[in-house]
């Protein structure tokens, strides 16, 4: 069996990826910024998927683009979009702008010149029938701790969610 | 090519995991041709079966006991004008019915209506089923935000407050069913929907049965939220006539329209498949384990053409029963040609090599059938929910007993 994972469906996802992160940030409409994100977290979803790591694509179709992003979108709704039209898009802090842009700038061009050095050569990839076991079997042994500390995290968002939204509990 | 055609149908897997790019578009076409048909079907069943629910008839004038109606409904709307509203935001009213039918149609990838009759079978399967239908919900958002009206808005301001509600308590009954596959020697579970059946003739119960009542609680969670997934009678909030006209395609009209429609059926059928694959067993045939043997088997694989016969048999009773007036002629011909069409059919699937082939189909099918059928029977029963009474039952309901089904299932697994 061939592999799909042809440097064709790379340069596509990355593209698509990129060019509607690019639209994310310049569409004047909000809704219209949402939807080019969820083209972005579906194109990351295939590179993923590139990267022999499907329970991480399937998790984030399922998280991001049909859970999280419809949040998003619900409130974007509920937002009078005529009066946020009307207001400035960018704030013009170019110097700032510019200078994190720099330094992610040499941030990436290091990596691609010391990269070699920092990551193994080659790594055997995974067979994709027992990715999912490998996940669970790492995500509940050597990073126990990690994995729970995260979903404390997420209860105590919860619990401050419903503080706010609740005058008296 | 006809070596590259044939070597396949020895192989003994799904065309996607042999690699086999010409199989898996053949594969491709007839799920897609068949959901299609089977949408119009379900149609007519649905307009048929209503109309008798309620006394009445039902469609009688296109073909005989409009049978030709699906065909008439889908001329009208494709010839149809196609309104767009003037303030609508066209790009996004034009992708909208398309996410909505992308989304439904590509679960059809994964689902196995036979141990090789799947396009694929993915590792995570059950994952990608609900993943991708849960992106139809931003179809319905689009639709109605960029219709740029009042009712489609607050409809789908409804609908996808309702769909991530009950994604919640449905995410969570499969995952009990998913807990159940790994209870064999290696301790390994699986989410691949080939898996999930295999696991359940492995352990040689369905998983509604096991651990009772956990399974069955499960499973009833799943077919409550998978009603209300899909906006269909009594969880209809979305488009509720008689306060929203139409809900969130108030706007749309003509092809456009019938797209929703056709995601709306080809999302009931797959819903159905998931709820026959996690806990009906998929393809299995009732009793796999109990009444075994080759007479058992012999008189299993039977059914299939007895189905069709049977169905034959019904169309015989509308002919003999058409009024004898020459002007319905016409009807009674065809209706008698449908008949023997259906006879036919049913005679072929006697045929040996036909029938091992086409049971591991008919078995997953009728299961599905019946699950099409109960959504006719609640829309024709059950009044529609309020939407406070809605939001309670998915949250304060639904919810707290699934997560004490996943426990429990969880408990009594490591327990036995």
């Amino acid at each position: 069996m061939t592999p799909v994972a042809t440097p064709f469906f790379f340069y596509f996802l990355s593209v698509l990826t990129l060019g509607s992160a690019f639209l994310v940030i310049t569409s004047r409409n909000a809704v219209h910024s949402a939807l080019a994100l969820i083209l972005a977290l579906l194109g990351q979803a295939g590179l993923y998927l590139m990267l022999y790591a499907p329970f991480v694509a399937g998790v984030q179709i399922i998280l991001y683009a049909g859970g999280i992003m419809v949040l998003f979108l619900f409130v974007i709704m509920l937002v009078n979009l005529e009066r946020s039209q009307k207001e400035e898009q960018y704030s013009r802090q170019w110097l700032a702008g510019a200078l994190a842009a720099t330094a992610l700038g040499v941030l990436f061009v290091a990596v691609f010149v010391k990269g070699k050095a920092l990551f193994p050569a080659s790594s055997v990839p995974v067979a994709e029938s027992s990715n999912t076991q490998q996940l669970g079997q790492l995500l509940y042994g050597p990073y126990m701790f990690a994995f729970e500390i995260a979903s404390l995290l997420l209860l105590v968002a919860i619990i401050g969610a419903v503080v706010m939204a609740k005058k008296r509990i | 090519m006809l070596d590259a055609l044939t070597s396949y149908l020895t192989s003994n897997t799904t065309p996607g995991q042999a690699g086999n790019v010409l199989w898996a578009l053949i594969y491709i076409f007839i799920v897609f041709g068949g959901v299609s048909v089977a949408v119009m079907a379900m149609n007519w069943l649905e307009r048929k079966a209503l109309a008798h629910f309620q006394i009445r008839l039902g469609p009688m004038r296109v073909g005989p006991h409009g049978l030709l109606q699906p065909i008439a409904d889908a001329i009208k709307l494709l010839t149809k004008e196609d309104i767009i509203p003037e303030r609508a935001d066209r790009l996004v009213f034009w992708i909208a019915p398309l996410i909505i039918l992308c989304a439904s149609f590509a679960v059809y990838v994964v689902i196995p209506f036979g141990p090789t009759h799947a396009i694929t079978d993915l590792n995570i399967g059950i994952l990608f089923m609900l993943g991708v239908s849960s992106l139809s919900v931003l179809g319905v958002v689009m639709a109605g935000w960029a219709s740029n009206s009042h009712y489609p808005l607050i409809g789908s301001l409804r609908s996808s407050a309702q769909m991530i509600s009950y994604e919640v308590a449905m995410g969570l009954a499969v995952v009990s069913a998913v807990l159940m596959t790994s209870l064999n020697r290696s301790g390994t579970g699986t989410l691949s929907m080939i898996g999930i059946v295999e696991a359940q003739q492995q352990q040689q119960i369905w998983f509604l049965f096991k651990f009772f009542p956990l399974g069955f609680i499960a499973f009833v969670i799943f077919a409550i939220a998978m009603v209300a997934e899909t906006n269909r009678a009594p969880f209809d909030l979305p488009e509720a006539e008689s306060e929203l006209t139409a809900g969130f395609h108030t706007e749309y009209s003509g092809l456009r329209w019938s797209l929703f429609m056709l995601g709306e059926y080809a999302a009931m059928i797959a819903v159905s498949s998931i709820a026959v694959t996690l806990w009906l067993g998929g393809w299995l045939r009732p009793f796999p384990n109990t009444l075994t043997g080759a007479t058992w088997d012999l008189v299993f694989s039977l059914f299939p053409g007895l189905t069709f016969l049977a169905l034959a048999a019904v169309a015989g009773v509308g002919v003999i029963r058409m009024p004898k007036d020459p002007y319905f002629r016409v009807q009674t011909t065809g209706l008698a040609a449908f008949g023997m069409l259906l006879g036919v059919i049913g005679l072929v699937l006697f045929a040996p090599p036909v029938r091992d082939r086409i049971q591991d189909i008919f078995w997953f099918t009728a299961k599905v059938a019946f699950f099409m059928y109960m959504y006719i029977w609640y829309r024709a029963t059950f009044p529609r929910y309020r939407f406070d009474q809605l939001m309670r039952v998915g949250w304060k309901v639904l919810l707290p007993i699934s997560l004490g089904v996943l426990i429990g299932t969880a408990v009594v697994g490591v327990v036995i």
